[in-house]
């Protein structure tokens, strides 16, 4: 049995798009790692704040360093949250959710009260709250974003296991006297993908936002890291001599959104059976 | 009774959602013992001045008496002191939160009025070109992040158009225009993304409506189509509208830290970030409580509108 139920459908063009662009970054973060035209951390004091030029095409920041290398070498920091804290809400909400839909009662009652009490949160004082108390690293974001994104999962996952055991092949299951791993993880589980996975797609985008944000304010990696919101916030001093210190990382990250955005709805477009035949609407 | 039932359940959802948050608050921020005393006298105290200090503000006593004794406090309005600035936070938190209410209030009528009116001109519009490029704009709005917002106003319209101030606050009292001037920047980046989240959401349930049977049904009555959209679809597909409000209040809050800590507004975000910078606890544990219990209001409130307008849910509610 395939762990995922696809319906068969045509697959959107922003999907297509999105996915292919994404895969750029990806690789482009990948190689800006360990390769990028200039040291990323190198001070070059006498090329401070240089406009954009052929020998660097982003100019150079306050300490003379080059743009573009930087913003390469930060690609995976954002691409790392993004898809970091949606493996952790995906990881933990999950299953929090299947539990709470299946063994109704005292658990539900605690899981799904913990989960209201986490909502009642607003997501960027729960991220400041974490990282408020602990020095801020960049996998304490990581885990603090995802964290804030923990309810809404188990929220979606419990609705839809809820629907899914009133089905009859869900009954049958019970009827042979299936234990609760099998029927939520063999049963269940194949059929609540699509739902899931549409909410990942739109999880990443608000983990990388979310994200970024805390890294602005300081709460993320560390200086000399070249996380892109960690960047803008340093480059702010300089931002009527040298926009481009602001700019390159900012536009780099509206590129980065829009693409998870396309890949998103497209999912969406794709999985979601509320859209089906209408998304042209 | 189904009303007072209901009320009188979500009233006590609030007070639980409200204990627990206090719980949460006050325990992360206590994860670490010693973290008061060490903020007071700096990184490089004695051990045995330290001690003292902790003895002296009994943070050496069990932790729920501690919690008991914070909680009371504030239920009593005392809302504690200030380490770093010495004052005492009630004072401090509430002049901040004036200014910020100032900032939200404005910014999400903004929201509210342009993101519906967004969302309902292109509904009635779909499928033509301005529905198609109204589309696209705010797929593109929701992909740019507040700071960076924050960043291209400051740049176009203080750096390079010297039209308004990059940051800062004025009272009231320094002249209206003084004090609207230092509002328009903040606002209007804090309204952008939100607009396009409710104009999207109001669009795509305003379609639903607009396609449902009981406006089809309005329609083959005779009814003039400004009575069938007004009357009929406009109020039912306000409904999902209210809800992503209320979701809206929690990012506007967000928003709030951000676009202050940019445009140096000395607002209750600010005030937060602050204290997280300096580690000043107490401040910061009152200033989350406060900013958290405002946000569980602001639901609240959403629930009830909802209820009001969609008497099933309250039924629903009341015999569950």
């Amino acid at each position: 049995m395939t762990l995922i139920a696809l319906p068969r459908l045509r697959t959107p063009s922003t999907l297509v798009l999105g996915g292919a662009l994404l895969l750029l970054i990806g690789l482009a973060a990948v190689v800006g790692m360990w390769l990028t035209p200039y040291d990323p951390t190198a001070f070059a004091v006498r090329d401070r704040l240089q406009p954009p030029s052929a020998l660097h095409p982003f100019g150079t920041d306050e300490f003379g360093r080059d743009v573009l290398s930087r913003v390469l070498a930060g690609a995976h920091l954002s691409l790392a949250t993004g898809f970091g804290a949606m493996a952790i809400s995906l990881v933990v909400g999950v299953p929090l959710g299947l539990i709470a839909a299946f063994h109704r009662g005292i658990t539900e009652e605690v899981v799904m009260r913990s989960v209201d009490l986490l909502i009642a949160l607003p997501p960027v004082l729960l991220g400041l709250l974490v990282l408020a108390v602990t020095p801020p690293s960049l996998w304490k974001t990581v885990a603090a974003v995802g964290l804030v994104y923990v309810p809404i999962m188990v929220r979606l996952t419990r609705a839809v296991a809820l629907g899914l055991l009133e089905e009859d092949f869900v009954q049958a299951a019970r009827a042979r006297g299936e234990g609760a791993p099998t029927i939520l993880w063999h049963e269940i589980l194949p059929n609540a993908w699509p739902p899931i996975i549409v909410e990942c797609g739109l999880r990443v985008t608000f983990a990388i936002l979310l994200g970024s944000a805390l890294s602005f304010l300081g709460l993320g990696p560390q200086p000399p890291a070249s996380e892109w919101g960690l960047m803008i916030a340093e480059g702010r001093d300089f931002l009527r001599q040298a926009p481009w210190v602001c700019l390159a990382p900012g536009l780099s990250l509206c590129v980065l959104l829009v693409c998870v955005n396309l890949v998103g709805e497209g999912l969406r477009e794709r999985l979601d059976p509320q859209l089906r035949g209408r998304s042209h609407a | 009774m189904g009303m007072a039932a209901f009320l009188l359940r979500r009233l006590l959802g609030l007070v639980g959602v409200l204990l627990g948050m206090s719980l949460l608050i006050f325990g992360i921020v206590h994860i670490l013992p010693g973290n008061v005393a060490y903020a007071i006298l700096g990184e490089f105290a004695t051990p045995a001045a330290v001690a003292q200090l902790e003895a002296k503000l009994g943070l050496n006593d069990p932790l729920p008496v501690q919690y008991w004794r914070w909680l009371s406090a504030m239920l009593q309005g005392d809302f504690g002191t200030s380490i770093v600035m010495q004052r005492p936070a009630g004072p401090l938190i509430a002049e901040a939160l004036g200014r910020s209410a100032s900032l939200a209030v404005f910014a999400f009528s903004l929201v509210a009025m342009g993101g519906i009116g967004l969302g309902l001109y292109a509904a009635t519009h779909r499928g033509r070109t301005s529905d198609k490029v109204l589309t696209l704009v705010q797929f593109l709005l929701i992909a740019v992040p507040e700071f960076f917002w924050a960043i291209l106003a400051v740049l176009v319209f203080a750096s390079w158009l010297n039209l308004l101030p990059a940051t800062g606050y004025a009272p009231l009292s320094d002249g209206v225009a003084k004090w609207a001037s230092h509002l328009v920047l903040p606002v209007l980046v804090l309204a952008f993304g939100l607009v396009a989240h409710v104009s999207r959401l109001t669009r795509s349930s305003m379609i639903e409506v607009l396609d449902s049977r009981y406006v089809l049904a309005a329609r083959a009555r005779g009814l003039a189509e400004r009575k069938v959209l007004w009357r009929h679809a406009l109020p039912n597909a306000l409904l999902p509208a209210i809800t992503v409000l209320a979701i809206d209040a929690g990012l506007l809050i967000g928003g709030i830290v951000v676009v202050e800590t940019v445009f140096a507004y000395p607002g209750l975000g600010r005030l937060l970030v602050y204290a997280i910078e300096r580690h000043d606890l107490p401040l910061l544990q009152v200033g989350m409580m406060v900013v958290t219990a405002i946000y569980a209001l602001a639901n609240f409130v959403a629930e009830l509108l909802y209820a009001v307008l969609n008497p099933r849910i309250r039924v629903a509610g009341a015999t569950a």
